[in-house]
This record gives structure tokens, C-alpha cells and sequence, in this order.
């Protein structure tokens, strides 16, 4: 049976063009802003730059000393991240503690005391502060403060991270079942001692379970913090880049790729094992 | 009566599992701080605490004078398009390459899966760093880049949830004889739309704070600004850059948030 030209066009057709031709109209002013030319990579001067940089890629480096400088600031990118997310933790405990409602002893009987309720406010809007900085901005600061360095990258890692830490464990220390740590504080218990016996065991694998994830998100961010001058694997790739040496850009960034999808592999075994 | 007194146990065993991943957590963290030579007990210290205290004091009051505060208004517009440039681009790269990454089994998908992959896990700033040399200084070179590394992230979402769509909808309409592209645009992706329209929104709010930054290594930008008075130690226009950025980060959240809501209502 044929079927008509009628019966076979989209019946919606008159609304689908007019959302297309009005959300071409609203993309105009975005791409002049962004000076969305195209048509300028495809010129034969870019091309002929853009060729010699990827030719160089190949052969990747794989000399003896740059290999080993290449382990060496690998490691360096791991220790930078592991040492930020250790101060973050230092940061963001304490700012949890103060944080949490769920330890708090006045909201037992209805509403939390207007100090406490300040207090825990004020924490909150500190970590907000501390997380939206971008880690690069703190960084460049950092970098001004203390010299080029790894020191300007672990603050600037301790000091993003502390407030994304913090922000999430009390979230995830709210959202469990409050009634353990109730009853130890409405019997005398203090609150470090409900947070221990209550909170604590109730929520141990999901805390860590997050902290190893910010771990693996650490080490990528500790790459590019190395663009500023932070130290590590960013650090050797920035100098590659401006050198147009291609065949140590192409070595370091397969380094790169390994490195993460390693941390990624180790991050989802450990939160596996934490269950 | 002494039955009730046990010790407690020990503190490590060689069979216990969480002792063996404390230790090995303990020692890294050891050896990062030994080998990085932080000397932050340095940075402790009065008079680098009070160097630092002067520092901060050069942020305030900040610049507001118009002149200023319109070029900052421009470069945070200038970031916001990047941003939502980059993203629709991506999304748009996302669905083209997350079609071969869900079909069946065979070497075009795994192929797929490893260049989606690729493209995800370099960042955003170091593909930026990479396309100033073709695409020149300046806001493009940094809407490629988020656009680049967005479609690797958005590719791999788009792939899981295309697979996951029922496939009850697209049988029938292949039954009464309708091709593959009819297939997809009238069974599977009304089907999943929502939930791609979600993922994107999501992945802007994290471009907008990528483009924020993109422009330290000259890719145009709030970044650009803020990398340029801050090199010149003109802190007060610093702080104001700085203001901006995490305005337009609140504004954009607020936005995505409302529009999500709106959304899946």
C-alpha cells in the first residue's frame, strides 16, 4: 500500500523550523563574540604551522634523560595532588565538624540556638567561597605569594578541594539516619564522641569512598595547575609547547592519558572494595 | 571474670586488609610531602604572614570605575559565550560520535569508545594550549577547546543513554518499514532527549568555570584579564575580574539550575 507525500511529512514541521531559525537567531551575537572563525584554521599559513607541530609529533621522545626527568616530574604531578587533598583534609574536618546540624545539641528539642545556627552559617558560606574560586586562580595567587613552585599548587589543591570536601561530607553526614547520634548526645554523650560512635561508623565507606575520587580529580587538576607555573607534569609540557617540540608534547601527553586512566582504574577498585 | 577483659586488637595485622591501605595511604602522603620540600613551616612564619597580609590588603577597595567595570562586563560575556558555544558544539560532536560508540559489538565501537576517551581525558587547558598554535590567540582557540574536550565527555553519556533507551518504539517504526535515520530522530532520540538536555546543561555549568580559567594561557576571556592585571600587580582591577568570575559562576549555576528544573517538571 503507498502511502501519500502528505501522510509521510512530519506533522510538527512548522514548530520544529520555527525553534531552529530562532535559536539560529539567538546564536548570531555568540559567535561573533567568540571570533567563531573557522575558515582561518583551514588558511595556508595556520596549516603549514599546524602540519609541522603534529609532524613533529612522531617520533614521540623517548630519550634516556628526558625519561627519566619525565618519571621524575610524574611523580611530582601524584605528590602534588596527594599532599593537597591531605592539607584539604586538614581544612575541611574541622569546617565539617562545625558544619554539621546533625551534632548540633540544641536542635535536639525543635529549633538549633541562634549563635550555633550563625556559626554554622558562616562555616557554610566559607566553604561556598573556598570551592568557587577556581584552583588555577588560587594558584596564580599563590604563585605571587610563595614564589613558582610545587608549594603554590598544593595550597592552591588544599584550599579548593578543603571547601569541596567539606561542603560534601556534611551533606552526606545530614543525609544518614540521625536517630544513633541523637541518642547518644540526649544521653550525655559529647558531640565528638556522637561523631565517633554515631556519625562516623554509619558513613565511613561513603566519606572515603568520595575522598578517593577527589584524589583522582586532584592529579588531573595538578596537571594543569602546572601551566602556571605550579611544578610537575604541566610545568615540562607549558616549556615543550612554546619550544614546538612536538615529539616530548606527544610523549608527555600519552604519560598524561596513562596516568589518569590509572588513577581512574585505582579510584573505582578502591570504592569498590569500600562497597 | 578476666574472659571479659580482651585485649583490643592489634593495631596491625598482616591479613587485614584496611591495615595494609591505611599503611599504604599513610606513606604516599610521607613520601609526597618529603619529596616535593614544601617548607611550608617557612610560610608560617611572621613576617611571610604578614607579606601575605599586605598582599591581600592591595585586592581592596576594587576598581569600579565604569571604564573598568565595561571592559570586565565584556570579557565576562566574552567567557559566557565561549562557554555555551563550546558546549553546544560539543553536543552536537557528542550525539554525531555517541551513534557509533552504542551500536553492536565490533571495531567501529571500540575504536569510538577509545577516541571518545582520548579526547576526555586531556583537559580543557592544555587542548587550549595545543590549538593556540593553530588557531591563533584569542576566544576561538578556547571555544575549540572546551568544544573538544566537552564532545569526549558528553560522547561517552550520550553512547550510555542511547543504549539504554527502550528499544520498544524503534521496533515497531523499523517494522512498518521506516530507515535508520527515521528510526533515530522519531523513536530514540524524543526518547532520550531530556535526559541529553540534562547532561549538557550539566557539563555548561562546569564549561563556564573552565572558560573562566582558559584565559591564563591566552585563550581569550575573563582569564585573559585577570592573567594580564595580575601580571601587571594591579590588584585592585584583579579583584574586580575576580568578582566577576564568581558572579557570572552563580548566575550560570542559578540558570542551569531553573532550566534543569523546568525541565524534567
Amino acid at each position: 500500500m503507498p502511502v501519500n507525500a502528505a501522510a509521510r511529512r512530519d506533522p510538527a514541521w512548522l514548530g520544529r523550523l520555527g525553534l531552529a531559525s530562532a535559536a539560529l537567531v539567538l546564536l548570531w551575537p555568540l559567535l561573533v563574540a567568540t571570533e567563531f572563525k573557522p575558515w582561518l584554521l583551514l588558511e595556508p599559513d595556520s596549516l603549514r604551522v599546524t602540519g609541522r607541530f603534529l609532524g613533529s609529533f612522531l617520533p614521540p621522545a623517548l630519550g634516556g634523560e628526558f625519561l627519566w626527568m619525565l618519571a621524575r616530574e610524574t611523580w611530582r604531578t601524584v605528590a602534588i595532588a596527594t599532599a593537597g587533598v591531605a592539607l584539604a583534609l586538614l581544612l575541611a574536618v574541622p569546617l565539617t565538624l562545625a558544619a554539621t546540624r546533625a551534632l548540633s545539641v540544641s536542635a535536639l528539642s525543635g529549633r538549633m540556638a541562634a549563635l550555633p545556627y550563625a556559626v554554622r552559617q558562616a562555616v557554610r558560606l566559607l566553604l561556598i567561597v573556598l570551592r568557587s574560586m577556581p584552583e588555577l586562580v588560587w594558584a596564580l595567587v599563590f604563585v605571587r605569594v610563595v614564589g613558582l613552585g610545587p608549594a603554590a599548587g598544593v595550597l592552591a589543591i588544599a584550599l579548593t578541594y578543603g571547601g569541596m570536601l567539606g561542603k560534601v561530607y556534611a551533606e552526606i553526614l545530614e543525609s544518614g539516619d540521625a536517630q544513633v547520634t541523637q541518642t547518644l548526645l540526649r544521653n550525655g554523650a559529647s558531640r565528638l564522641q556522637a561523631f565517633f560512635y554515631g556519625l562516623l561508623p554509619q558513613n565511613a565507606a561513603e566519606l572515603t569512598s568520595y575522598t578517593v575520587y577527589r584524589w583522582e580529580c586532584a592529579i588531573r587538576s595538578s596537571v594543569v595547575l602546572g601551566f602556571v607555573g605550579a611544578g610537575g607534569l604541566g610545568q615540562q609540557m607549558d616549556s615543550s609547547m612554546k619550544m614546538f617540540a612536538g615529539g616530548e608534547v606527544a610523549t608527555m601527553l600519552l604519560v598524561f592519558v596513562a596516568l589518569v586512566a590509572l588513577a581512574d582504574r585505582l579510584s573505582a577498585a578502591l570504592r569498590r572494595a569500600l562497597g | 571474670m578476666d574472659k571479659q577483659h580482651r585485649l583490643p586488637p592489634p593495631l596491625f595485622s598482616a591479613r587485614c586488609r584496611a591495615c595494609w591501605l591505611v599503611a599504604g595511604v599513610v606513606a604516599l602522603v610521607v613520601a609526597s610531602f618529603l619529596s616535593l620540600d614544601l617548607r611550608l613551616a617557612a610560610f608560617a612564619s611572621g613576617e611571610s604572614l604578614a607579606s601575605m597580609g599586605r598582599f591581600l590588603g592591595e585586592f581592596l577597595p576594587p576598581d569600579l570605575r565604569p571604564a573598568f567595570v565595561g571592559r570586565v562586563v565584556a570579557g565576562a560575556w566574552e567567557t559566557l559565550a565561549m562557554s555555551a558555544l563550546g558546549t553546544l558544539l560539543a553536543a552536537l560532536l557528542g550525539v554525531l560520535m555517541a551513534l557509533p560508540a552504542s551500536r553492536a559489538r565490533g571495531p567501529v565501537r571500540a575504536g569510538m569508545r577509545l577516541l571518545l576517551n582520548a579526547l576526555r581525558s586531556v583537559p580543557e587547558l592544555v587542548w587550549a594550549a595545543m590549538l593556540l598554535i593553530s588557531a591563533g590567540l584569542g576566544p576561538f582557540a578556547g571555544t575549540l577547546a572546551l568544544a573538544i574536550h566537552t564532545s569526549g565527555v558528553l560522547g561517552r553519556l550520550f553512547a550510555e543513554a542511547i543504549e539504554n533507551a527502550p528499544p520498544g518504539p524503534g521496533a515497531a517504526l523499523r517494522a512498518q518499514g521506516a530507515g535508520t535515520v527515521r528510526v533515530f530522530l522519531y523513536a530514540t532520540l524524543p526518547q532520550v532527549l531530556p535526559q541529553l538536555m540534562s547532561y549538557t546543561l550539566y557539563r555548561w555549568e562546569n564549561n563556564i568555570r573552565a572558560a573562566a580559567v582558559l584565559g591564563v594561557v591566552g585563550a581569550g576571556g575573563l582569564g585573559q584579564l585577570l592573567m594580564f592585571h595580575m601580571g601587571l600587580f594591579q590588584m585592585d582591577k584583579t579583584a574586580t575580574v575576580l568578582i566577576a568570575m564568581l558572579v557570572l559562576v552563580a548566575l550560570v549555576d542559578g540558570a542551569s539550575f531553573a532550566l534543569r528544573r523546568w525541565l524534567t517538571r
